[in-house]
């Protein structure tokens, strides 16, 4: 067994581990984190195929931002856990039966019958220049630089609604309104009167 | 060697975890969402493999999409249920039924 | 000509759409005065014509002024076809109008829609000039369909009134089951000549003498016999044959210059002129001419009888109109056209004489009609009396008088002619001329003879008409007296219809009379000879006997034969079978669609159901959408178990 396969199969085992660890964990923020550990395992066996510029970006955008947003939720909201957990052990069975006949069925299609190494051999070792962001990004800002453009918009428009969605105004505080002070007269704040002089 | 079937594999139980983890985490939303992540990865680890055993770059680039829009998506869906817990004080999907026909 | 003929035709428009459109303008004394203007050059100029036809040289023309479309070769024209045939209608319609517009001033004095009233009438004379110089069926269906409307605008004058709208909507429905006949005719001859023009589908028709049809299946009949009887069918609609007649007599709801005008002199006889102008299809189907004959004569004497038990004066001159209508048609049956043509210009003069001084009479009564109420008017109304007698004595075919000319030539034609029906039709028009003078005197000698009006208030102010009503009078009474004796020849066995009306050699009944006609005065000696004579003055004299001498035995007779006078007096149920079988039958079929189809069908499973039907199914579907996030998910999980599997098994 070659190095590389039995890393391989360590992340591999780690990455189902941690997954089952997700789903069963009792505490949102232990599901978390072990959401955590999956991806890091996720980003090793994408370096093992080669597309390290990928694996790099899942644990730096998706761990180091989107995980930790998670982790913000789940730790700001007040979640009652007990609740969450009703009828855990009751949809237990009809889960792993479903998962079960999936797994058979997806192994049926995607086993080494149809995708093995006799049909799609490993190809051939890159040269020792090559460099897989340079192609990846030559790649987006030529071919697909329209799409990814698009994926800027998106992330913009995902940015403008998560604050547009979140964000509330709270009575007790006090805000400035620009349109206000701009148009502000003096009449607003200075009342000439007249009066009788006093003594 | 490691072959495209062992990524295949793997991805597959990932994916078919994920979807038990919908089912045994039905009322916990937040755990919907990050089921959802897992089912993402799984797709993702697919699309890398087959990248790299068919020496496309093609699917690289469509991981990168993909992960632009799961990231939108986890942020917006953050949102939503932090605004729906604000204003229902639960994240329970069982008590989510207003669009009930 | 053409101007001539254009301005006949047009110069009665221009006076009704000056007198409708500006009637608030003109005023009353405008409107009567454009409109009589309008129709008195309409008669000049139709004098002339027919002037030219009789004293001068003047050819028949066949004119095509305008063409309004033409569709797949068939021509739609407009254009006069006027030959004597035409002239002469012309002349008797402009004539009868005018005099009928002038009487109307004085009948129509003190009417709400005075203006209204002028406008229709000389709409009316349009119509039928229309109508009558017509060269091709297009044209002949407008003036056809545009008589019937002022008809019923004018039937339905009093708008008030329920029994004149309910009598203006009869006749309405009732044409338009005879309009429907007479369309399917044009249709029928618009599709086997693809033409609409008289002359060049008469021409065509010779060779269609033989042609069968399929009208059902299993059946062949002859094309020229469907046609013949689908145009006779608008005629009987129009010229109100039976069993389509029952909308006369209720027409006498309208105003009695238009009964005189349109329901006795002109419009009505519009099926008679039809049929004569058609001479050349009539002529090959000897079967249909049969059907007319045996229509006609039933008609002419059914309806008379009827007209013994009537007690409101209009409605006695209205059941002598269908009689006489009856012996014009039996005269077509019996290819005897200018018989029937020469009584139809007869007849309207005297017929518009009788209305015109009923109508004087029911001036005078103040718009009583009831025969019964009257009696003794003869003191007070001179000149009616006098022109009464006249029409009366025309109408019952008293020697020398004209309608015994073209009555006598009628009966004697049927007597000669020789084919189905002849026997049965002469039979009956022999017996019709005695019940024709039995009903003619019978009122005659109740309105002017006998006791004065019971009503002392009427009495009082019972008074000759203004001269407006007697000038008419006198005017018709003349040409009713005399015009038999004048055209008789010329008309019936002169050579004047000789290019307007073809009858074959076979069936030339009037050319077979003409071998034995020595003038006028030996027809008459001839007539006073015959039954028909001897019947008028039997009929003469039992009115007088009964109604003059023992009007005890008119109340004997009725209460003896109670049932005949049950008959006579519910018009043979007519009208209760229509009302029964059509009214009745359309309104349940009308009430089967309404229920069944518009209700249940439409409203129900349509519009309604499909409503319905998209709630129920939301009902049960809505049972999908839980609204719950899992039940969602389960759906798409299973869906893509169930697509694996399948993509499985497929391997």
């Amino acid at each position: 067994m070659s190095v590389e396969k039995f890393l391989f199969y360590v992340f591999a085992a780690m990455l189902i581990f941690a997954s089952v660890m997700v789903i069963t964990r009792r505490n949102p923020v232990h599901s978390v984190l072990f959401l955590v550990l999956a991806f890091f395992n996720a980003a090793a066996l994408w370096m093992l195929a080669e597309a390290e510029f990928l694996a790099i970006a899942l644990v730096l955008v998706y761990v180091g931002a989107v995980m930790v947003l998670f982790l913000f939720v789940v730790m700001m909201l007040d979640i009652d856990l007990s609740e969450m957990r009703a009828g855990f052990m009751k949809y237990l069975p009809l889960g792993i039966g479903i998962s079960a006949v999936m797994v058979v069925e997806l192994l049926m299609v995607v086993g080494p019958a149809y995708f093995g190494l006799d049909k799609y051999a490993a190809p051939a070792a890159k040269a020792a220049d090559y460099s897989n962001t340079e192609a990846l990004g030559t790649l987006l800002y030529t071919e697909y630089l329209y799409p990814f453009e698009i994926a800027a918009v998106i992330l913009l428009v995902a940015i403008i609604a998560a604050i547009s969605l979140t964000l509330r105004k709270r009575p007790e505080t006090k805000y400035q309104d620009p349109s206000k002070q701009v148009t502000v007269k003096k009449e607003h704040r200075l009342r000439v009167i007249k009066m009788e002089a006093e003594e | 060697m490691i072959a495209l079937s062992d990524y295949l594999i793997v991805s597959a139980i990932l994916f078919s975890l994920s979807v038990a983890g919908i089912f045994i985490n039905r009322k916990n939303l937040i755990l919907l969402l990050m089921c959802i992540e897992l089912m993402l990865l799984a797709v993702n680890i697919n699309f890398v493999a087959f990248s790299y055993f068919l020496d496309d770059m093609a699917g690289q680039v469509f991981v990168f999409f993909i992960l632009t829009v799961a990231a939108a998506e986890a942020a917006i869906g953050l949102a939503i249920l932090v605004v729906l817990f604000r204003n229902r004080h639960t994240i329970n999907v069982q008590d989510l039924d207003t669009l009930k026909g | 000509m053409e101007t001539i003929y254009l301005t006949i035709v047009l110069a009665p428009l221009i006076g009704a759409i000056i007198a409708g459109l500006w009637r608030n303008q003109v005023g009353k004394a405008g409107a009567h005065w454009v409109t009589i203007i309008g129709v008195g050059i309409s008669c000049v100029l139709s004098i002339y014509v027919l002037l030219g036809f009789t004293h001068g040289d003047a050819e028949s023309q066949n004119l095509s002024l305008y063409t309004w479309m033409v569709s797949d070769g068939l021509r739609f024209e407009i254009g006069f076809l006027v030959d004597q045939l035409t002239a002469m209608m012309m002349a008797v319609v402009t004539f009868v109008s005018l005099m009928v517009h002038i009487y109307t001033v004085g009948y129509m004095a003190h009417e709400e829609g005075y203006q209204r009233f002028f406008s229709y009438i000389a709409l009316f004379t349009f119509s039928m000039l229309m109508l009558v110089m017509s060269n091709n069926f297009m044209q002949l269906f407008f003036g056809w369909e545009a008589v019937g409307l002022v008809s019923y605008l004018l039937i339905g004058f009093y708008f008030k009134k329920e029994t004149a709208i309910f009598a203006n909507l009869k006749a309405f429905l009732v044409n338009r089951v005879g309009d429907f006949g007479f369309i399917l005719g044009i249709a029928a001859i618009a599709m086997y000549t693809n033409s609409l023009d008289y002359a060049e589908v008469f021409e065509k028709s010779a060779g269609l003498a033989n042609e069968q049809i399929t009208v059902f299946p299993g059946t062949s009949w002859s094309l020229m016999t469907v046609i013949c009887v689908l145009l006779f069918i608008g005629a009987m609609g129009k010229s109100a044959q039976m069993p389509l007649h029952v909308w006369l007599p209720d027409s006498m709801e309208g105003p009695t210059p238009i009964s005189a005008l349109i329901h006795a002199a002109t419009m009505v006889t519009a099926g008679i002129f039809m049929v004569a102008r058609m001479s050349p299809l009539y002529e090959l189907s000897e079967t249909a001419l049969s059907f007319v004959l045996i229509i006609g004569a039933t008609t002419a004497f059914f309806t008379g009888l009827i007209g013994i038990v009537q007690n409101d004066i209009k409605r006695v001159v209205a059941y002598s109109t269908l009689s006489q209508l009856g012996y014009m048609i039996a005269a077509l049956g019996a290819s005897a056209y200018a018989a029937g043509v020469f009584h139809l210009m007869t007849h309207a003069f005297f017929k518009a004489l009788l209305f015109l001084a009923a109508g004087s009479v029911i001036i005078g009564m103040h718009h009583d009609q009831d025969i019964r109420n009257m009696g003794g008017i003869r003191k007070y109304m001179p000149i009616t009396w006098i022109t009464s007698l006249l029409g009366s004595l025309a109408l019952i075919g008293t020697p020398f008088f004209s309608g015994f000319f073209s009555k006598d030539a009628i009966i004697e034609s049927v007597h000669l002619a020789d084919r189905f029906g002849t026997n049965y039709a002469y039979y009956l028009l022999v017996a019709g001329v005695f019940v024709t003078a039995l009903y003619s005197f019978r009122m005659f000698f109740l309105v002017f003879h006998g006791n004065g009006p019971r009503d002392e208030h009427a009495k009082a102010h019972l008074h000759e008409s203004p001269w407006v009503v007697t000038v008419p009078l006198v005017l018709l009474a003349i040409p009713s007296v005399v015009i038999g004796w004048f055209t008789i020849e010329p008309m019936l066995f002169g050579e004047f219809f000789k290019d307007a009306i073809y009858v074959d050699s076979a069936n030339d009944v009037l050319a077979h009379m003409g071998e034995g006609y020595h003038g006028a005065l030996g027809f008459v000696v001839h007539g006073v000879m015959q039954a028909p004579f001897w019947l008028a003055l039997g009929g003469f004299l039992t009115a007088w006997y009964i109604y003059m001498m023992k009007p005890s035995i008119a109340l004997d007779i009725k209460v003896r034969f109670d049932w005949l006078y049950t008959i006579l007096d519910r018009k043979y149920g007519f009208d209760e079978l229509f009302q029964f079988v059509f009214a009745g039958g359309s309104r349940m079929l009308g009430k089967i669609f309404w229920k069944g189809g518009d209700q249940f069908l439409i409203d129900g499973v349509a519009v309604n159901g499909s409503a319905h039907g998209v709630g129920w199914l939301a009902s049960v579907a809505r049972y999908l959408q839980t609204g719950f996030l899992n039940h969602y998910a389960i759906a798409m999980i299973l869906g893509l178990i169930g697509l694996v599997g399948w993509f499985v098994i497929l391997q």
